[in-house]
């Protein structure tokens, strides 16, 4: 038999095609050519391959080999063929039965000495094989974890392609311990008990919470917005088992499981520093396309520290992901389309200095210093930002006070409790958050009490607030009614609501 | 003296594929066809009237890889332009022809295996 074939998968983004991996070895000088577009890590398997199964005593052909990855218009990277290229080569050379492998997939770069190492992209290749119809996938020890968060399929890991051989020649094989998959339903260790003080910032965080709004934090620097920030997480609701899928996909193929615990429930949260790239901030790269931080907070939270700092554009590149809840990236190889409906945070110092606050006294910037650098946020992403929020320095009295702040898990409960009276309300519409009710619907469906809409209008005539503000205010105010048990927003809550909001419109 | 005995062993592998051809009802039309671009070891007409050029690797042993891996792409190419030469000075261009490369591996106790890949390019 000179000719055999297995299977792998190739990755565009988060959609997997399971590729045949064909293997024909022909009399003739000895040659290797690899077909079906592959990359130069891919290119480079050859070298690999041999090494490994030379150096586990096995026998490589010296003859003409044929691989063909199909389908063949399918541009393909990376190093994960290499287990599949390397199986299908010994059982052309009729070392392993051709029957055993022709529908089985197998997932793994090679090292020099035949052990398989640990490759990207395993989660959402499994979801295509499985959907493919696979039943069995080899996939390398290390992504085990992740791998067992798919069902369905049979998984095998496996560390050397020594065992492979092994299993494929006898059927014996160690069975690797089942890791405990029990989903973490929390491993952070900071905790809302943490931040003192900041009553308007920690309701902010959790009104944000409630209803998925965007919101932006402006305060002088050790005021706490970083620590505040970095708490949301742990005041969402625990992912559903599908949301927790989805995040593991994204993070399975930007490779950042060594951050993130594959099996965690927590709400990822991203912080990408303010000096970022357009490309790292939606995702890209010519060859492979990588999700960016957009995607990586994916049902979570993209916490962006100094905004204003951000060079103009990055900020800008969210506003479509914003408004979608998808990202696609359109480039040669292809369009990839990742998911990013994620909670924008954004922290801001008033000015470049960062001590305007209060009667500014401090300050040394000019006043023209100041109104320019809020200024630098545009206009079309404020306009998606719902809370504008001040946090003020902690002063004595709140840093003196023995007794900690309100718990995470206390104020996670009053969240769900809110989120699930709004889903029961958005149970015939096509939304589910307080954030993403439509203008139009504010003013009629879901406009809030008489006396409120009547404050808001009379607020709307001082100039004190913007048509745009007006309908932010509502949204914001339907998530306080949740919050506190009204069936509609009262004049209460779309006061606190015009307060959060905060500040003059931008 | 190294050279020698490697001029020696070349020798018997060409000898040993010659007789292998000879078996296979093959006609050895020429030996060591040298130019100033090289040489061809064997030439041969098989009987359909294809004429093959051999070249011959011989090796004591397999510590410097596999015979056939001293022939890339380049040397075959080299060999397919010296068949052309010869095609051209004995007038038969036009004629059927193949590359045919043998491998002569000669064991520690003196038996020999050959290794035959015809028309490899």
């Amino acid at each position: 038999m000179s000719l055999a074939q297995t299977k792998s998968v190739a990755l565009l983004g988060l959609d997997g095609h399971v590729v045949t991996v064909e293997v024909d070895i022909a009399d003739g000088l000895p040659m290797y050519s690899l077909l079906g577009l592959p990359d130069a890590a891919l290119s480079e398997s050859r070298d690999r391959v041999r090494a490994a199964i030379v150096n586990c005593a096995e026998i490589w052909p010296n003859r003409k080999v044929t691989v063909s990855l199909s389908p063949a218009w399918l541009p393909k990277s990376g190093s994960s063929f290499d287990l599949a290229i390397c199986i299908a080569i010994l059982s052309a050379n009729a070392t392993v039965a051709p029957d055993s492998i022709a529908e089985v997939v197998f997932l793994g770069e090679l090292s020099l000495d035949g052990k398989i190492r640990s490759v990207r992209g395993v989660l959402p290749a499994l979801i295509a094989a499985q959907k493919a119809g696979i039943k069995v996938a080899v996939v390398p020890k290390a992504n085990y974890g992740e791998a067992q968060l798919m069902q369905g399929i049979e998984i095998i890991a496996m560390e050397h392609i020594k065992q492979v051989i092994r299993w494929l020649r006898t059927g014996e094989r160690e069975i690797a311990d089942v890791i405990d998959m029990q989903w973490q339903p929390s491993d952070l260790n900071i905790d809302f008990a943490d931040v003192a003080g900041q009553p308007q910032a920690r309701l902010a965080a959790e009104v944000a919470a409630i209803g998925g709004h965007h919101i932006l934090l402006i305060g002088p620097p050790g005021a706490g917005k970083t620590m505040i920030a970095e708490r949301i997480p742990t005041i969402l609701p625990a992912l559903t088992v599908s949301q927790a899928l989805e995040v593991a996909a994204v993070h399975s193929i930007a490779g950042s499981f060594a951050t993130r615990s594959p099996t965690s429930l927590v709400a990822p949260i991203v912080s990408p520093h303010h000096t970022t790239t357009r490309v790292a901030m939606v995702g890209g790269g010519a060859h492979a396309i990588k999700p960016g931080a957009c995607s990586l907070a994916h049902n979570g939270v993209l916490f962006i520290d100094e905004a204003p700092e951000c060079p103009s554009g990055v900020l800008d590149s969210l506003r479509q992901p914003l408004e979608a809840g998808t990202i696609t990236i359109a480039r040669s190889i292809g369009n990839v389309t990742f998911p990013a409906q994620f909670l924008l945070v954004l922290a801001a110092n008033p000015c470049p200095c960062g001590k305007f606050t209060g009667r500014g006294h401090n300050c040394t910037c000019s006043s023209q210093q100041v109104r320019r650098y809020l200024g630098r946020l545009s206009g079309p992403l404020m306009d998606r930002i719902d809370m504008r929020v001040h946090v003020d320095p902690v002063g004595r009295v709140d840093m003196a006070r023995p007794e900690l702040g309100e718990s995470s898990a206390h104020i996670r409960e009053r969240v769900i409790a809110a989120r699930a009276i709004a889903q029961q309300r958005f149970i015939n519409h096509p939304w589910s958050l307080n954030s993403q009710i439509p203008s139009r619907a504010l003013r009629s469906v879901f406009a809030p009490e008489r006396t409120a809409m009547n404050f808001l209008h009379e607020e709307l005539d001082k100039e004190h607030i913007t048509a745009r503000g007006l309908h932010k205010i509502i949204r914001v105010s339907w998530s306080l009614a949740d919050l506190h048990g009204n069936k509609i927003p009262t004049l209460a809550d779309v006061q606190q609501g015009h307060a959060l909001r905060g500040g003059i419109d931008l | 003296m190294q050279r020698k005995t490697n001029q020696i062993t070349g020798a018997f592998g060409e000898e040993v594929v010659s007789k292998f051809l000879t078996g296979k009802n093959a006609e050895i039309i020429e030996r060591n066809w040298r130019i100033r671009e090289g040489e061809i070891d064997i030439i041969a007409m098989y009987p359909s009237g294809t004429f093959a050029f051999v070249e011959v690797k011989t090796r004591s042993s397999v510590a410097f890889g596999h015979p056939f891996e001293a022939i890339n792409r380049e040397k075959a190419h080299r060999m397919q332009r010296l068949a052309l030469g010869w095609l051209a000075t004995h007038g038969c261009l036009g004629c059927d022809y193949q590359i045919d490369v043998a491998a002569v591996l000669i064991a520690a106790d003196g038996s020999h295996t050959i290794e035959y890949r015809a028309a490899v390019l």
